[in-house]
């Protein structure tokens, strides 16, 4: 009823080929970005920025960048946290050695550095690949964790072994720091992620895109229609490495403020690859939605016996949040393994012919 | 020069003076892989049998040994607890193929391996709320396992054999004899070795995949008690042996991930390679390589073996 493309008509190539085709997505999607860039900052209070929506978004990015190697190119990872941490090491490093230089190109550069490292980590790739990749990949999540506790160049040589996030200014408003204020933090964020996000989309729809997916549903047949796998698995490698490092840099300097090499420990690799699978690999808006439901589930789950009124001990929530989430996991891969995505796919088909059946 | 002859010579050199040390860090090694070969052989049986990678193996040897000290603490025989805690992975075998694998079936790998992740989770959970996080110690005499260690005399120094490494190297040897022989010879094996090879061709000779899913699962679940009680005794039950399980993974890429020998002498040589590499190499690098020694290691070895020591060979076809 309201939403059907009936009646738009297309001309051009450029709008058949637009990433939001039919209008009333296009609509949608102006929507939610209005909400996320206005209402959100001038409404929202500094729980739900802070605690909610910064994480969210720094996850839903670092979901992209291995839904990238693992959605679209079929390459197991589970050095997604060690990759993130490269990020948060390397841009640490920089802004220490340029404090001049803008931070947002530190950041950018902590995505280069974990870019380059990947690439390092996915050369096994060209002759390994499934499970066996997803170990080889586990040699590079251990090896970098024990680089970051062990090296301490990494961390300036400071006592406390942790990155330090120093103050950093851009257009003479702190951003970086304990004095940046959440709104502001919030935005450079959501810039970043919503500019990162629709640059994938731009790759996932071109060519690189197409040898990615090629490559995923049948290396060798790939190869034989001229696809060379080394530079496309290494391309993937790298892109995802970047995502996952400019995550991991966001992740220190404007959520957590200071971290230390625990926190880019096997369980975060594990963490984004459920927001991957639960999401709906290959697929960009399905990572949003994993972020959201593994992330904001237990916040949920937590605060929701003491809204009911029901009093447990933390502990005992605590223990119920990981049953119930390991359940539902269980559950959305039952009722469907494409995830999240895919349900989000068929609701919107169901509401394209609504209110007929067909 | 003087790096090169640090890594190159200096250890060997170093062996070479005290020979009682090399033994006993081959021992500790010996004992380490014998331990990772139980974990591994957990993941392989369940591999073999229905493809699914089972990441919650390691939770799984957790929870078993925390069901067995939990009941036992409650004030039941240590037997009896014994038993009960057979019948509770029996139970969990049951609970897995009726709930996750059933539901789940023909679905690709990763799903599969992506549901266990979920398992883990719950087990976590559920093991925690019961049994609490705190970490337990393995009632080591109730089931009259030794304790102390033997010494002997060595190349002008002492070697000390801990008794429950023995016990534990000994049990394994058993296990893996146990299993060799139920695979090879009865009945349910070769219904297993059949399901391996292909489900389909499996169901249609009218092998039961549910039945042998539960056989498989019980058994891992029969594996992972025995290696919790080991693990267990060598130092605490407690919810960070699960990550100590991860270290069943470069076992498997060193063995191949279908292969029962390959497990064990994965095992050993990862075990082995660890310490030495630990002992003689690691002061160079400040300590604490082990953590991911074993990971490089198999990563070098895929490089060369893709399909691992004792794996199929890997065919592909368009």
């Amino acid at each position: 009823m309201f939403y059907r493309e009936a009646g738009q008509f297309k001309t051009t190539y450029e709008a058949d080929q637009a990433i939001f085709p039919i209008r009333q997505d296009r609509i949608g999607i102006g929507v939610i970005l209005a909400i996320a860039f206005i209402v959100i900052p001038l409404f929202g209070n500094d729980f739900l920025i802070n605690a909610v929506m910064i994480p969210f978004l720094i996850f839903s990015l670092a979901a992209i960048g291995l839904n990238l190697l693992t959605g679209y190119t079929g390459l197991l990872s589970l050095g997604t946290g060690a990759f993130m941490g490269v990020g948060a090491y390397a841009c640490y490093k920089l802004t220490s050695a340029f404090p001049d230089v803008n931070i947002l190109i530190c950041i950018l550069g902590g995505g280069f550095v974990a870019a380059a490292v990947g690439i390092v980590f996915g050369l096994p790739s060209l002759r390994i690949k499934g499970f066996y990749l997803a170990v080889a990949t586990l040699a590079a999540q251990f090896f970098l964790d024990w680089c970051f506790i062990r090296v301490p160049w990494l961390v300036n040589y400071n006592a406390s072994g942790a990155i330090e996030v120093p103050l950093r200014t851009l257009f003479g408003v702190p951003i970086t720091g304990p004095t940046a204020a959440p709104a502001t933090r919030y935005l450079l964020v959501l810039s970043l992620v919503v500019v990162m996000t629709w640059m994938a989309s731009n790759l996932v729809h071109g060519r690189i895109g197409r040898m990615w997916m090629a490559v995923r549903d049948m290396d060798i047949a790939a190869e034989l229609i001229g696809i060379r796998l080394l530079p496309t698995k290494l391309t993937a490698f790298a892109v995802s490495s970047f995502y996952c490092g400019v995550a991991g840099a966001m992740m220190v300097f404007l959520w957590y403020g200071g971290a230390e090499a625990e926190v880019f420990s096997i369980n975060l690799s594990f963490t984004v690859l459920f927001m991957v699978i639960i999401g709906g690999l290959g697929s960009l808006i399905g990572s949003y939605f994993g972020a959201a439901l593994i992330f904001i589930l237990p916040i949920v789950l937590r605060l929701a016996p003491t809204t009911l009124g029901v009093s447990i001990n933390a502990a005992t929530i605590e223990h119920l949040t990981f049953m119930i989430v390991g359940a539902l996991i269980i559950l959305f891969l039952i009722v469907e393994p494409h995830g999240l995505a895919r349900l989000w796919q068929i609701g919107k088909q169901k509401l394209r012919v609504w209110p007929f059946p067909y | 020069m003087d790096g090169l002859y640090k890594v190159f010579v200096e250890p060997f050199v170093q062996m070479g003076v005290a020979p009682d040390l090399l033994v006993q860090t081959l021992w500790e090694g010996l004992v380490a892989g014998v331990l990772y070969a139980l974990i591994a052989l957990g993941f392989v049986l369940i591999f073999k049998a229905s493809g699914v990678f089972n990441f919650a193996q390691g939770i799984m040897v957790v929870f078993a040994a925390l069901t067995l000290v939990g009941l036992y603490e409650i004030g039941l025989p240590a037997f009896v607890a014994l038993a009960l805690t057979i019948v509770v992975m029996l139970v969990l075998a049951f609970g897995v193929e009726r709930l996750v694998l059933r539901p789940l079936v023909n679905q690709p790998d990763i799903i599969l391996f992506m549901a266990t992740f979920g398992l883990t989770y719950f087990l976590i959970g559920l093991g925690e709320l019961v049994f609490g996080g705190n970490p337990k110690v393995m009632i080591t005499d109730a089931l009259y396992l030794p304790r102390g260690a033997v010494e002997f005399e060595f190349a002008g120094g002492f070697v000390a054999l801990q008794k429950i490494d023995i016990a534990a190297a000994v049990i394994a040897s058993l296990m893996v004899a146990c299993l060799a022989v139920f695979f090879q010879r009865t009945r349910i094996g070769r219904a297993l070795r059949a399901v391996a090879d292909s489900h389909k061709a499996a169901l249609s000779v009218g092998i039961s995949l549910e039945q042998i899913w539960v056989i498989v699962w019980f058994a891992a679940g029969i594996v992972a008690l025995a290696t919790g009680i080991m693990w267990g005794a060598r130092s605490d039950v407690s919810f960070a042996l699960q990550i100590i399980a991860l270290k069943a993974l470069p076992v498997l890429i060193l063995g191949g991930f279908t292969s029962i020998p390959g497990a064990i002498v994965g095992g050993i040589i990862i075990g082995v390679g660890e310490k030495l590499g630990e002992f003689y190499w690691g002061p160079l690098l400040g300590g604490g390589i082990e953590s991911w020694l074993a990971y490089m290691i198999a990563l070098v070895f895929l490089l060369f073996r893709p399909q691992g020591l004792f794996g199929e060979r890997i065919i592909e076809r368009v």
